[in-house]
């Protein structure tokens, strides 16, 4: 609890105390890279909002800042030693340098919209490209339709594409998450950062599950955040998943990540469906995610 | 405006949100509509009457049709021949939205020949032509955005759209027929 409340005070007084390092408009937002004493954060938009979209301590870049980031790692207890890692949303990299490093043998393929988000992440945030690391800038949505076209597939799909206060339509659709499903490895997991209220909750979850059947949501109680963990087939048992928390524990430990606390924020929507069975799908017909997130 | 919002819409899923989308659409958009104001203006000097004004709505509710029907066709099969998708966008919003675009901006032309009586309002009656064609634009785009995509599938509201203009155009043609007859019962 001290730790969070250290945490908070320190994001308090960055907001009073912050410098802006650098500034640059891009064609969709204004970005901004922003300090304050030991954290650095890229942020969207304005200075003063609160849609950091990336932060990175700078005496100690491996740890994770953000919950969500860290949740995302509940995948590993679903996918054992990802070999071909998708990430649609690059952010500041932290994502794809952290599963770098875990697995430095595994291919990550990174995919921005927008070239200005990339060139921060390299500048700021050492983002590390490597043989096995690569990028491009491109729409998510076309990406993974050329990819199915190419017949390639993918065990780890990371969709990190929503900021806080706008969604790209066309990556929350089932037709979308059809294309997605038809790149995912057999024994592939796709793992989505979103959010946990407002009435696109359940729009959201409903969509889902229409592609995908059951799903895993990770939250812990009263934040916006959620990661759902779908598209597995079937979890580990008990046993096993102790196993690989054992294993995978220590490994995690640098970057902040508690993979048994996780665990435990991990709900699965097996005979738990938290929507009405009623709830309208989301299609490339209709999808005003927008105008639902309220 | 409102098919023009939509298009937005119809080209993400194959072409992405990326800036070049709304440029694709607006280049399209506009160079139709200029061309069809052209080909508006020359064909009333023929013979302008109000069953050929009819007849322009009509087209153009026929032509949006296909917006609806054969949309993923269309697009999957540019998505497939054209690697670069600004291009690919261009070439798409070119074929589906230029021919009813171009048919759509005959009205405005054709609309101030079929209402000016006097050549020195003719300017009153261009202002007010422009008037309620932007301004009808402007609540288009407003409603569509905000409500109508909140409450519709995108091809109901496109299928609506064409429902009007054809129902605009039969009403045309009516209203004509119906003068015609009354001057023939007069004679």
């Amino acid at each position: 609890m001290f730790k969070y409340s250290l945490l908070a005070l320190s994001l308090f007084s960055g907001a009073a105390f912050s410098n802006v390092i650098h500034e640059e408009r891009s064609l969709y937002r204004n970005i901004i890279v922003e300090e304050a004493s030991d954290l650095r954060c890229l942020k969207f938009n304005t200075k003063s909002s609160q849609t950091s979209q990336s932060c990175m301590y700078k005496s100690d870049p491996d740890k994770l800042v953000f919950n969500y980031t860290k949740l995302t790692f509940a995948s590993l207890l679903l996918i054992d030693d990802p070999k071909n890692v998708l990430i649609i949303g690059l952010g500041g990299g932290t994502l794809s340098n952290v599963i770098n490093e875990l697995y430095p043998k595994a291919k990550i393929h990174n995919v921005e919209i927008d070239p200005a988000v990339l060139k921060v992440a390299r500048d700021y945030f050492h983002f590390i490209e490597n043989d096995n690391v690569t990028s491009s800038v491109q729409d998510g949505r076309i990406f993974i339709k050329r990819a199915a076209l190419k017949k390639q597939k993918y065990d780890w799909i990371i969709l990190d594409a929503f900021n806080g206060d706008y969604i790209p339509e066309h990556l929350l659709t089932k037709e979308f998450f059809e294309e997605v499903k038809s790149v995912l490895a057999e024994d592939g997991v796709l793992a989505a950062n979103t959010f946990s209220s407002s009435k696109l909750y359940e729009h959201e979850s409903a969509t889902y599950h229409a592609v995908f059947g059951d799903f895993i949501n990770v939250r812990r109680e009263n934040k916006s955040n959620r990661i759902i963990l779908a598209g597995f087939k079937t979890p580990l048992n008990q046993a096993q998943i102790n196993k690989r928390i054992e294993n995978l524990s220590p490994k995690l430990k640098k970057y902040d990540v508690d993979i048994k606390a996780i665990k435990d924020y991990m709900h699965n929507t097996k005979n738990n469906q938290d929507w009405p069975a009623d709830t309208k799908i989301l299609t490339d017909q209709y999808s005003p995610a927008n105008l639902l997130n309220f | 405006m409102g098919i023009e919002l939509l298009g937005g819409r119809i080209l993400a899923p194959f072409f992405g949100s990326s800036v070049h989308i709304w440029g694709s659409i607006i280049t399209v958009f506009m160079l139709s509509l200029s061309l069809g104001y052209l080909m508006g203006g020359k064909l009333s000097t023929k013979n302008a009457s109000l069953t050929k004004y009819g007849l322009i709505f009509l087209i153009a509710s026929i032509m949006v049709v296909p917006i609806a029907l054969f949309s993923q066709p269309i697009m999957e099969f540019i998505f497939t021949h054209i690697e670069d998708s600004r291009y690919g966008s261009l070439v798409a919003s070119t074929a589906l939205f230029f021919i009813p675009t171009f048919i759509l901006g005959m009205i405005s032309p054709y609309s101030v020949r079929l209402l000016v009586t006097d050549s020195k309002k003719s300017g009153q009656v261009a202002g007010i032509l422009y008037f309620v064609s932007t301004l009808g634009s402007a609540l288009g785009t407003i409603v569509t955005s905000f409500y109508l995509v909140l409450a519709f599938d995108v091809n109901t509201i496109i299928s609506a759209f064409a429902s009007t203009l054809g129902l605009l155009g039969l009403l045309g043609i009516a209203v004509n027929s119906k003068v015609n007859n009354k001057e023939l019962a007069h004679v």
